[in-house]
C-alpha cells in the first residue's frame, strides 16, 4: 500500500492507473531492503516524485524513464546530428593532428629560437622573452618539453580559431541589438556549463579517437571572450568619433576598418589574451576525451596517486599560462595607440 | 538677393518614437515642456526658417538645450529631421539616396566637433588627410593637402605626432585643418571653441576670421557664447527651445532685441566693444565735424579717439568717402542697453 493510492482513488483515476501491481524493475534500494527481509517502511508523507507516485499509479513514468528518454532522444538524433556535424567538423581534426605533428617533428633547436623569436616581436620586451626562453628550457630540462609543445599546438590551434571565427561574430554582435540578445544568453551558457558538461554530448556525438573531440570542447569554451570584448569594444568607441567618421562621409565598410577594429583593437586583444588562458584550462581538462599533453600527467598524478609527476605537470602548465599571458598581454599593450605617452 | 547656400524651411525635429504623429500638437503651438510631460516626446527643433548665405559665417546661438547642436547636424543628416525642407546649394539634401549622402558629406561639408574627435591611432598628418583618404585619394595626394592645411593653421613640425600628445588648442587646429583639407564650400562648426581656454579660444577666433578672410567658405559657426558669437558672425540666428527667437545682422540685434529673452541675453556684454560706428552713425547734416572715424571702428575705439570728450561730432568715412556722421552724445546712449522687461516686472 503506496502513500498516494487515496489521491488516485479520490481522482478517479484508478483506472487509467492499471494496476497497482507494477512491473517495472526493482530499485536497488528495495531490492537490499527486501533481500536484508526487511520490510521498506515508506517516509510519513513522501515527496510526490515520479517514482512515489508510480508505486501507486503504474500509468506515470518513473524517474529513470526520463534519462532514458534523453537518451534515446539524442541516440535518434544522432546519427543525423553526426551526418552534418562530422563533415564540417573535419578539417578540425586535421589542423589539430597537423599542428601536433609539426610542433613534434620539428626539433628543438629550431623550435626553441621560433618561439622566442615570436614572443620578441609580439611584446618587444626583453624581460618577457628571457622569461619565455628560460622557461622552455627548464621544462625540457626535466624531459616536459615534448608534452609542452603538444599542449602549446593544440591552444595554438585553437585560439587561432576561436579568433577567426569569435571576431566576426562579436562584429555582427555589435551592428545589431537584436543579434546581441539572441546571442547572449548562449555565451552566458558556454561560460557557465561545468566544462565536464559540454564533454558528455561530444563523446556521443564523435568518438574519442578523434582529435576533434577535444578540439570542440576547447573551442567552444575559449571562444566566449573574444566574442564578448569584441561586441563590446566596438560598441564603447567614442561615439563622437564615429559621428565624425560618419560626417566626412565614411561607408560602413571604412568606418569598421578605420574607426571601429583599431579603437577596439584593446578590448579584443583582451580578449584574446582571455581565450588563450581559457583554452589552456581547458586542454588540461579535455586530457580526459585524450587530448595530449601535460594535462595527460595531471591526469595520471590523479588516477595513479603519482604526486611528483602531477605537481611537475602543474607547475608545467602554469609556466606555459604566464608565458602566453606575458606575450599576450605586452602584445596588448603595444597596441593601444590610445594610451600614448606626452 | 543671391541663392542661400543653404536654405531651412519648416524644420522640425521631434525626439522620440512616434515623433511624426505628435507633430501637430506642436504645429497647434504646444510649447517643449508640455510636450514632454503629455506626450513623452522632445521637442528638438520647432519650425525653424534660415537661410545662410555663400561666403558668410552665420552663428547659431543659443543655452544648452536650445536645439543648436541638432540644428546642425541636420545640415548633413546626422540628425533626420521630422518634417522640412533643407537645401544646400539648390540640392535637397532630404531627397539624397545614402551614396548620393555620402558624396555630399564628403564633398560639400565638413566638420569640426567640441571634442576634436579625431583618430586617436593616426598621427596628424593622417588625420588631416583623412578626408581625402576617405574619397580614395592616393596616399601621397592626402599628404600633401594636409601638410599643406596643417601648415596653415600653424602645426608645422607635428606631423607626426598623435592627437593625444598635443594640447586642446593644437586639436582643434587639427580638426580645422582636417576640415579644410576636405575642400568643402561649406563648414560646420559644432561648438568648435568651447571646449579650450579663453586667451586660447580668442587665437583660435583670430585663426577663423583671417581663414576665413583668404578662404570666403561658408561657415555655420554654434555657440553658447555670445561675445563669439558677436566676433565671428555675418549673420545672427538666436535659438530658444528649438525655435528661433531672432535672427539678422549681430549689431542690429544688440540694437534692437525683439525678445526679452535677447535683451537678457545683451544687457551682458561689452557693448562699446561690440558695436561699430556703422550702427550707431546718423545721416549727414550741418554740423561742426571734430574728426573722421572709419565705419567699422568700434564704440571703443572712437572713445579713445575723442579722448572721452561727448561733445563732438565725428564724419563717418568708408573706403574715404563720407557716409554719415556721428554725435558723441548718441554713441553714448548707444552703450546702454534697453532695460530689459524681465527685469521691469522683476521690479
Amino acid at each position: 500500500m503506496a502513500f498516494y493510492d487515496g489521491l488516485f482513488n479520490t481522482l478517479g483515476l484508478k483506472g487509467w492507473c492499471g494496476d497497482a501491481a507494477s512491473n517495472a524493475p526493482m530499485s536497488m534500494a528495495e531490492l537490499l531492503a527486501k533481500s536484508s527481509g526487511k520490510e521498506t517502511k515508506g517516509e510519513f508523507f513522501p515527496f510526490p516524485s515520479l517514482d512515489n507516485l508510480n508505486e501507486s499509479c503504474s500509468g506515470i513514468i518513473q524517474s529513470r524513464d526520463v534519462t532514458k528518454g534523453i537518451e534515446n532522444g539524442f541516440l535518434a538524433a544522432k546519427p543525423g546530428l553526426k551526418a552534418v556535424l562530422d563533415p564540417i567538423t573535419q578539417p578540425l581534426s586535421w589542423l589539430l593532428d597537423g599542428a601536433l605533428w609539426l610542433f613534434a617533428t620539428t626539433p628543438w633547436f629550431i623550435m626553441v629560437p621560433i618561439l622566442v623569436a615570436i614572443s620578441w616581436f609580439a611584446s618587444r620586451s626583453k624581460q618577457v622573452t628571457i622569461f619565455v626562453l628560460a622557461s622552455i628550457m627548464l621544462m625540457g630540462l626535466v624531459d616536459h618539453y615534448d608534452v609542452a609543445m603538444q599542449t602549446l599546438s593544440i591552444i595554438f590551434v585553437c585560439t587561432t580559431i576561436s579568433v577567426l571565427f569569435g571576431v566576426p561574430i562579436g562584429i555582427a554582435m555589435s551592428k545589431s541589438d537584436r543579434l546581441q540578445k539572441s546571442v547572449v544568453p548562449f555565451l552566458d551558457l558556454l561560460q557557465t556549463l561545468p566544462t565536464f558538461v559540454y564533454l558528455i554530448p561530444l563523446i556521443f556525438l564523435f568518438s574519442v579517437t578523434e582529435s576533434k573531440l577535444y578540439g570542440i570542447a576547447i573551442i567552444l569554451y575559449a571562444i566566449v571572450p573574444v566574442i564578448r570584448l569584441t561586441d563590446l569594444g566596438i560598441r564603447l568607441v567614442d561615439k563622437d568619433v564615429i559621428e565624425a567618421a560618419d560626417a566626412f562621409g565614411m561607408n560602413d565598410h571604412q568606418k569598421l576598418m578605420r574607426v571601429q577594429l583599431p579603437l577596439a583593437l584593446p578590448n579584443i586583444m583582451a580578449g584574446v589574451n582571455q581565450t588563450i588562458m581559457m583554452s589552456l584550462a581547458m586542454v588540461v581538462i579535455a586530457s580526459l576525451v585524450s587530448a595530449p599533453g601535460l594535462g595527460v600527467n595531471v591526469l595520471r598524478g590523479i588516477r595513479n596517486l603519482e604526486l611528483g609527476v602531477g605537481i611537475v605537470a602543474g607547475i608545467g602548465i602554469v609556466l606555459l599560462a604566464v608565458m602566453l599571458d606575458r606575450v599576450s598581454k605586452a602584445a596588448l599593450k603595444r597596441v593601444d595607440m590610445t594610451d600614448v605617452k606626452h | 538677393m543671391l541663392e542661400p547656400m543653404v536654405r531651412m524651411r519648416g524644420l522640425y525635429k521631434i525626439f522620440g518614437a512616434r515623433g511624426k504623429d505628435v507633430l501637430h500638437h506642436v504645429q497647434g503651438g504646444m510649447g517643449k515642456e508640455e510636450l514632454l510631460a503629455r506626450h513623452g516626446h522632445v521637442l528638438g527643433l520647432n519650425n525653424i526658417n534660415v537661410d545662410m548665405q555663400a561666403g558668410e559665417i552665420t552663428v547659431v546661438m543659443g543655452l544648452s538645450g536650445s536645439g543648436k547642436s541638432t540644428l546642425i547636424r541636420h545640415l548633413n543628416r546626422l540628425i533626420e529631421p521630422t518634417v522640412g525642407e533643407i537645401i544646400v546649394q539648390g540640392e535637397d539634401v532630404m531627397g539624397l539616396s545614402e551614396n548620393g549622402l555620402r558624396k555630399a558629406r564628403q564633398e560639400k561639408m565638413s566638420m569640426v566637433f567640441q571634442k576634436f574627435a579625431l583618430l586617436p591611432h593616426k598621427t596628424i598628418l593622417k588625420n588631416a588627410g583623412m578626408p581625402l583618404s576617405v574619397r580614395g585619394k592616393d596616399e601621397a595626394t592626402c599628404d600633401k593637402e594636409a601638410t599643406k592645411w596643417l601648415d596653415r593653421v600653424g602645426l608645422s613640425g607635428y606631423e607626426n605626432h598623435y592627437p593625444a600628445q598635443l594640447s586642446g588648442g593644437m586639436q582643434q587646429r587639427v580638426g580645422i585643418a582636417r576640415a579644410l583639407t576636405a575642400n568643402t564650400d561649406i563648414m560646420l562648426m559644432d561648438e568648435a571653441f568651447s571646449a579650450l581656454d579663453p586667451l586660447i579660444r580668442t587665437d583660435m577666433q583670430n585663426l577663423l576670421l583671417e581663414l576665413q578672410k583668404e578662404l570666403h567658405k561658408t561657415i555655420i559657426f554654434i555657440t553658447h557664447d555670445l561675445d563669439e558669437a558677436l566676433k565671428l558672425a555675418d549673420h545672427l540666428v538666436i535659438l530658444k527651445d528649438g525655435a528661433v527667437v531672432q535672427q539678422g545682422e549681430p549689431q542690429g540685434i544688440l540694437l534692437n532685441p525683439c525678445d526679452p529673452y535677447i535683451e537678457d541675453f545683451v544687457s551682458d556684454i561689452n557693448r562699446a566693444r561690440v558695436l561699430r560706428v556703422r550702427s550707431v552713425m546718423s545721416a549727414v547734416s550741418e554740423a561742426d565735424i571734430a574728426g573722421e572715424v572709419d565705419a567699422d571702428k568700434s564704440l571703443e575705439d572712437l572713445i579713445k579717439l575723442s579722448d572721452g570728450d561727448t561733445n563732438h561730432i565725428y564724419r563717418v568715412t568708408e573706403n574715404g568717402e563720407t557716409i554719415g556722421q556721428i554725435d558723441m552724445k548718441d554713441l553714448v546712449r548707444a552703450l546702454v542697453p534697453r532695460a530689459s522687461s524681465s527685469a521691469s516686472i522683476a521690479r
